[in-house]
């Protein structure tokens, strides 16, 4: 299962019909990043038809408040800095892909970051390595963490497994978010799937956004 | 603290005998299925809160072993006397307080000692607005749905109680009836339960993010004990007999791994006992046997076989 969680449906979440570029670059970090690389999805190929379920859940309300932390941090004790699942409670539903399966095509660019002996060559070999034994940096998921990615790499001389053949306009999806920018903002782009591949604008492209 | 240098991934294989393992809100509280398979499910946040209690009940209190996402009461208030009896009131509430942490680095501060002080925290990490990316601890402990081996068929039971809750039902009661032989206040309830299900989930360990949160050695075995006896505390009207059959741990020799996780998942196979035969659940022929109703009608196999080097299997249960 998945869930790409849609910017303008997140308290009862609902998924995008296919994974983000965003979600992408996120699987490719769990994997392999440094500050000096910086992951750019190409294409994503959907090789499972698109279906959902609805899950609901006994979720807590809030989130834990740094002025709470810091005055526990100052006094040097922990009185009331407990969240009461069972007081603060709210049942939210996800509607979420059914088995999902995709092939991301990515590259990667240097960014300012990196050093003298940051070159392509090293981060795509340590990439490669990872993907193809099935290392990671922490288990990749598909949106939120419990649904886990399991991953495999795909070498340059085997034939791609073919994607659905469906055509489909996704409308306004979201790139990707720009955590640089202020208060940051998120991208859109247009996404549209043509026999099961969706093309991703490259970045500073005329297609996304903001 | 020793902090964890080996990737982990675990399989929890645990069963439920008449009892409702993980109960869906959307569907009036029966047990969750899977609509397209009929495959019972058990979500990840119902398994994070049994570590939780777990946890809470064998260290309850401890230093560090604090639990953030608390059930019920706290227990906390105790020890708030006794910090109180040795320092005079100092806990004033800095009214002016920001909502967030002036800068990077206090930001860390903050996080590190939520991370030092709470188990569940630094387990499964937090969402703390601390508007420093996003403000979130991603724990090094990720858990997935747990699913059935095979379909399961929920079955309702209707209860009723003897007594009625107030007088204004006791009175409606009495007037809806029309026989002049009522005396009693029964209230017709239901039940449901799952007859038996075996189940698993699967869950990762990254050691890479333990060490952003201090996830140690010693928190990892009382991770291993928590799975372990999550249920044994657990018992209640609505959950019946559960517990946990296996647990499957596999252990990588290096940091960020030696094998990807599903290879290592398919090594466990599960399949029906058939007169001390393994038989896959999948298999046609088995279709005219009676359905399984205790543990013994599976079988648990691991493919030591096809282990891929690196990888340490570890049966802890």
């Amino acid at each position: 299962m998945a869930c790409f969680t849609r910017p303008e449906l997140k308290i009862e979440r609902v998924s995008y019909d296919v994974m983000t570029p965003s979600a992408a670059r996120g699987i490719l970090e769990a994997i392999h990043w440094k500050p000096a690389i910086r992951w750019i999805v190409d294409a994503i190929h959907v090789l499972e038809p698109i279906r959902y379920q609805s899950i609901r859940r006994n979720e807590v309300g809030h989130k834990a408040p740094a002025a709470k932390i810091k005055s526990a941090m100052k006094r040097g004790d922990l009185a009331g800095l407990q969240l009461l699942a069972d007081e603060d409670r709210q049942q939210r539903a996800s509607t979420v892909l059914v088995r999902p399966c995709y092939i991301i095509e990515a590259h990667f660019v240097l960014t300012a970051r990196a050093g003298p002996d940051d070159n392509e060559g090293k981060h795509l070999d340590i990439f490669n390595r990872r993907a193809s034994r099935g290392q990671c940096f922490h288990q990749p998921c598909l949106g939120t963490r419990e649904f886990a990615a399991g991953f495999e790499l795909i070498p340059p001389d085997q034939p791609l497994p073919k994607a659905i053949s469906e055509t489909r306009d996704f409308g306004f999806m979201l790139w990707d978010i720009d955590h640089q920018a202020r208060g940051r903002p998120s991208l859109f782009f247009r996404a549209v799937m043509e026999d099961g591949i969706v093309r991703v604008p490259e970045p500073g492209s005329e297609e996304i956004r903001r | 603290m020793t902090v964890l240098s080996n990737r982990y991934d675990f399989a929890l294989v645990f069963e439920v005998i008449n009892g409702n393992p993980n109960g869906d809100p959307d569907a009036g509280n029966l047990p969750r299925l899977d609509p397209e398979t009929n495959k019972g499910l058990v979500s990840d946040v119902s398994l994070k809160r049994k570590i939780r209690n777990y946890v809470d009940l064998a260290h309850g209190g401890t230093d560090g072993h604090h639990i953030y996402v608390e059930e019920g009461a706290i227990l906390n208030e105790k020890h708030r006397q006794a910090y109180k009896a040795l320092r005079p009131e100092e806990a004033k509430l800095d009214k002016a307080a920001k909502l967030n942490p002036k800068d990077d680095h206090e930001a860390i501060r903050l996080r590190d000692f939520m991370c030092g002080n709470f188990f569940d925290v630094r387990t499964f990490g937090a969402v703390m607005s601390t508007g420093i990316n996003c403000g979130q601890v991603k724990g090094p402990v990720q858990m997935s749905f747990a699913r059935s081996v095979e379909p399961i068929m929920p079955l309702e039971v209707s209860i009723t109680r003897m007594a009625a809750t107030n007088e204004a039902e006791k009175k409606q009661k009495a007037e809806g009836d029309d026989s002049s032989q009522r005396v009693d206040n029964r209230t017709m309830g239901r039940k449901h339960i799952v007859p038996y299900g075996l189940y698993v989930a699967h869950g990762f360990v990254s050691a890479k993010f333990a060490e952003r949160t201090g996830f140690s050695e010693n928190d990892l075995e009382l991770l291993w004990e928590a799975l372990s006896n999550m249920f044994e505390h657990d018992r209640s009207a609505a959950r019946g007999e559960m517990a946990v059959r296996k647990l499957i741990v596999f252990k990588h020799q290096n940091a960020l791994g030696n094998a990807p996780a599903h290879k290592l998942f398919e090594l466990v196979k599960i399949g029906r006992n058939i007169d001390g035969v393994f038989r896959d659940v999948d298999d046609k022929g088995i279709g005219n046997t009676p359905p399984a109703r205790k543990f013994a009608d599976y079988m648990v196999e691991i493919d030591q076989a096809n282990c891929p080097t690196g990888i340490e299997i570890l049966e802890l249960l």
